[in-house]
């Protein structure tokens, strides 16, 4: 951890740190996990300065340690991210966010005449390899999205 | 290979054999007529949207096969218009019919309500999605008509951007290796991540602007209506709405092969004197329908 990050985002004793989060998503990924949940320190940084990213976000919750299943929900939002498990100021563990073949739930599809946006029921979609790109396919109407084109979430 | 309680929902959950045994037992019913093979088997008939051809060849399938019908051809007239969830809805009539045939406006609408329901499912249309009853009628002319369905040279040609059957019938020719010409305006051509398949399966295809710059080549020319609602500007819809007209004059040079196709209705894209050329397939592809449709309710109805 560089200097400059020490000074922006105070370290944590017991937890998990999220890092490298594309710059934006950080808010969302707190409330699809329930990170603010509970009466621990979450602390948030938006926007950091990332040599490999440019920008990034970071979240530390204190007193919780999340499982890589339940990061990788949220894979879709910060493919490039990484957890990080800490115990007593260490990281005793540490892995990157790996994207599921399916995302159930969580997404909302961006096609207004897709039967989801219109019955009550869960979307579903499909995660497609697509290089370094992440795209998108709805398990219903079948048409494909670039994970940018995904503007909103069920939280 | 067992179809039976199978849904058809989208051409891409058919792979290249089971079409082709869809193919050969429409070929065996249109040969010969089994006019038993579904008694006592009920289908529903759900058309939550318009529809002449597809509705009518569904239910005279059913018909023709000795089976019944139920249903409606105006969701007007049923609890949708209360409010009942589609859900709900398919999931009452699967409990009164052996098989459900749907139309719906919206995309998806027939995976979900494959969901509702142990009764197999036909998808008639689902929006801007899928159609692929269509989409084997087509296949099942083309073999008709050509003699065979492999390394044919195939123009779509009109819509091709909003155009479900076209996409989905582009998709399915992937399986024969076929050479695809798409001919349309700019603004309607096939879209990207049709091109993108395309190319993954190593399909050759080539984007054009008019029809006589492929006519004398092909073996099939699938023609389809440009709809002046897709265009933003009327004046749009003006400029190109006749660059796509098929006429007579223009077959001179054509193939003695060459079949014309059109899902239809169609308006103004192929004058009427082209009905009576050689080349006209049309009529025959939709009576084809009838036939697929047969193949598809003894199918999944596990009657063959």
């Amino acid at each position: 951890m560089t200097q400059e990050k020490k000074l922006l985002v105070s370290a944590i004793k017991n937890g998990t740190v999220i890092d490298h989060i594309d710059a934006g998503h950080a808010l969302k990924i707190i409330r699809i996990l329930n990170l603010a949940d509970h009466q621990k320190v979450v602390t948030v940084g938006l926007n950091l300065p990332s040599r490999a990213m440019k920008f990034k976000d970071i979240i530390k919750v204190e007193g919780r340690e999340l499982t890589p299943e339940e990061a990788n929900r949220v894979a879709i939002l910060a493919p490039t991210a990484n957890l990080n498990i800490i115990r007593n100021y260490e990281v005793v563990k540490k892995f990157n966010l790996k994207l599921p073949e399916k995302i159930d739930h969580l997404l909302v599809c961006p096609n207004l005449k897709c039967i989801t946006n219109h019955e009550p029921m869960d979307s579903s979609f499909a995660v497609l390899p697509a290089g370094h790109e992440v795209k998108v396919k709805c398990v219903y109407c079948e048409k494909t999205f670039h994970q940018n084109e995904i503007q909103e979430y069920k939280i | 290979m067992n179809f039976k309680n199978r849904d058809i929902i989208s051409i891409n959950d058919l792979t290249k054999i089971e079409i082709l045994e869809i193919l050969k037992v429409a070929k065996d019913l249109k040969q010969k007529s089994r006019p038993n093979l579904l008694n006592n088997c009920v289908m529903g008939s759900c058309f939550f949207e318009p529809s002449t051809r597809t509705r009518l060849s569904f239910e005279t399938a059913m018909e023709r096969l000795g089976g019944k019908v139920i249903g409606f051809a105006d969701p007007g007239v049923t609890s949708a218009k209360k409010g009942e969830s589609l859900y709900d809805a398919i999931k009452i009539i699967g409990g009164y019919a052996d098989v459900i045939a749907m139309r719906h406006p919206l995309e998806g609408a027939a995976r979900r309500a494959a969901e509702a329901t142990d009764k197999p499912i036909l998808n008639g249309g689902d929006g801007a999605n899928q159609h692929p009853t269509q989409t084997l009628l087509d296949l099942f002319t083309i073999e008709e008509c050509q003699k065979k369905l492999n390394n044919l040279e195939v123009a779509l040609v009109g819509d091709l951007k909003y155009g479900r059957t076209v996409h989905s019938l582009a998709q399915a020719l992937c399986h024969f290796g076929a050479r695809l010409h798409f001919v349309a305006p700019d603004a309607l051509q096939m879209p990207g991540y049709i091109c993108d398949e395309l190319k993954a399966k190593k399909i050759k295809f080539s984007l054009h602007q008019k029809i006589e710059q492929i006519i004398n080549k092909v073996d099939v020319l699938y023609m389809t209506r440009i709809q002046g609602e897709r265009f933003a500007d009327p004046a749009d819809y003006e400029r190109v709405k006749n660059a796509f007209v098929l006429k007579a004059s223009m077959l001179k040079g054509a193939k003695n092969n060459l079949r014309i196709l059109h899902p239809l209705p169609r308006v103004n894209e192929i004058t009427t004197e082209v009905d009576k050329t050689k080349h006209a397939y049309y009529f025959e592809q939709a009576e084809n329908g009838l036939f697929v449709r047969e193949a598809l309710l003894a199918l999944v109805l596990g009657k063959l």
